[in-house]
């Protein structure tokens, strides 16, 4: 997208997951932004909070997808005291397409956001890089999420409890940072639900193993 | 004002205008056979230090243009405002302009509000400005502060991605000087073990780093004020000069002198009042 040198800039090339349960969102993300083959910070908090039951999960140029993500706060927030009522999730979505799809050629951001809200419970809405925004009940996205969808498609059930999501996404996240090596440090997740958001992480000594380690 | 999905298009947003003007600048001095002039860089060590009293920030003093040292005794701690201090690495130009522009911006801030400036501020100001300028600005900046909500260390890049994390090193000789914060580092240190702290970071960036060089400077913020020792370890390898190169009063003898006083007569005079009323 842009025509300079990209030396400087700072990338979140990661793995970011949500999944969709019955009263709520799990989301959960990796934790390293690289320059070039530096990691310039190695304990970075991907997911962002946009609004009180909402959340976004940030991948692409660490830049773009901060100065996005502080826009759409602004604008869901004065949008929700407007209306005088908790946002949509679908709203905060919609905001996020608007922006990326209009500087698609300027920006390089590939967004999850996903909440809760009254009417239609825990959503997942993905907003890839061009501007694409589509509803899914698991979506995974980032450098890392090419060597997990095997591993999602298998294992995702719909009507999983908050507990199952909660192995899923922190099973899949592991597997996708000893895969990819632009993914790694910590596992960051929040499990979002009408009363509030539960926010763990899990360190890298603590993560789930598999076999072939 | 309200969405950005309502019927007219907002007039503010993202403004990219400058990224066309520099694509046509560069392809204007490019073409004409003239290359672009080479910004003077501080090749640099920068490090911070969250501790438990307040920050500490360390830079080295080296300014290079190109392979030259145009500087040896360059200032890369930057004043923003009595709590808060910068550190600036990438193209000198630019990190001193952008917290000259924060400093003043704060300061307005402060009169106007009665405040104190929060990190917090500065840090988004920063955001803000570094990313309309596409990474066009080369400053990769630590800011570092104490104020009412507590100790606060912040890095933000050229394009403006901003990273809140305990220790940090920017600059060309970042890797150096962060193997010794990675190793050594701990939550709630003591001032003195924090200072030692930087001070072998800083020293560990001069030795490995080429861009990097000549003295250390400190500065360590606390609650109780700020303390910039500058510089805080000289380098052991500077030379005395051979000569002193200033000329005393008297070198040049003078052989004649005229004095010729200026006539001046007034040739019009107007008063014009004042409304004080």
């Amino acid at each position: 997208p842009t025509l300079y040198s990209a030396n400087w800039m700072q990338f979140i090339t990661t793995t970011i997951m949500a999944v969709e349960y019955d009263g709520g969102v799990v989301i959960g993300a990796d934790s390293r932004t690289t320059t070039g083959a530096y990691i310039a910070n190695r304990v970075t908090d991907k997911l962002t909070p946009i609004h009180d039951r909402i959340f976004c999960c940030r991948s692409g140029s660490a830049a773009d997808t901060q100065a996005i993500a502080d826009v759409v706060t602004y604008q869901l927030g004065f949008h929700s005291i407007e209306l005088d009522e908790a946002p949509l999730v679908q709203t905060a979505a919609n905001l996020f397409k608007a922006s990326c799809y209009r500087y698609r050629e300027e920006l390089m951001a590939g967004i999850i956001v996903a909440g809760w809200d009254k009417r239609r419970g825990g959503q997942v809405y993905t907003v890839p890089v061009g501007g694409m925004l589509v509803r899914q009940p698991v979506s995974v996205g980032g450098s890392g999420s090419t060597y997990i969808y095997g591993y999602m498609d298998s294992n995702y059930k719909p009507n999983m409890t908050k507990d199952q999501c909660l192995r899923l996404v922190s099973g899949a996240l592991s597997l996708a940072m000893e895969r990819d090596g632009s993914s790694g440090g910590v596992v960051r997740l929040a499990a979002i639900s009408e009363t509030g958001v539960d926010r763990q992480v899990i360190l890298g000594n603590q993560l789930p193993k598999w076999s072939t380690a | 004002m309200a969405l950005s999905n309502v019927v007219e298009t907002p007039a503010s947003g993202f403004n990219f205008e400058n990224v066309s003007r520099n694509v046509a600048l560069e392809g204007l001095l490019e073409g004409g056979h003239t290359k672009a002039p080479k910004p003077m860089k501080t090749g640099t060590t920068i490090a911070g230090v969250v501790c438990k009293d307040g920050v500490v920030l360390g830079a080295d003093t080296r300014a290079t243009s190109g392979e030259v040292v145009a500087d040896k005794m360059c200032a890369k701690i930057h004043y923003i405002s009595p709590n808060m201090y910068c550190c600036g690495a990438g193209t000198a130009a630019d990190t001193e302009k952008t917290t000259d522009l924060l400093s003043s911006n704060l300061t307005i801030f402060s009169m106007n509000s009665g405040r104190n400036p929060r990190v917090v501020m500065a840090v988004n100001i920063l955001q803000d400005m570094l990313f309309r300028y596409r990474g066009q600005i080369g400053a990769s900046l630590i800011l570092g502060g104490v104020d009412c909500t507590g100790n606060h260390l912040y890095t933000v890049g050229p394009y403006g991605s901003i990273d809140n994390v305990p220790y940090l090193a920017m600059g060309s000789g970042d890797l150096a000087a962060l193997g010794i914060l990675e190793d050594r580092f701990k939550p709630n240190m003591e001032l003195e073990e924090a200072k030692q702290l930087v001070r072998d970071a800083i020293h560990s960036g001069i030795m490995s780093d080429l861009g990097s060089g000549n003295n250390i400077d400190i500065c360590v913020i606390t609650k109780q004020g700020v303390d910039y020792i500058r510089p805080y370890q000289e380098s052991e390898y500077k030379d005395k000069r051979q000569r002193r190169y200033k000329y005393r009063p008297g070198t040049t003898s003078i052989l004649t002198e005229k004095i010729v006083p200026l006539e001046l007569e007034v040739v019009q005079e107007t008063v014009q009042r004042m409304d004080t009323a």
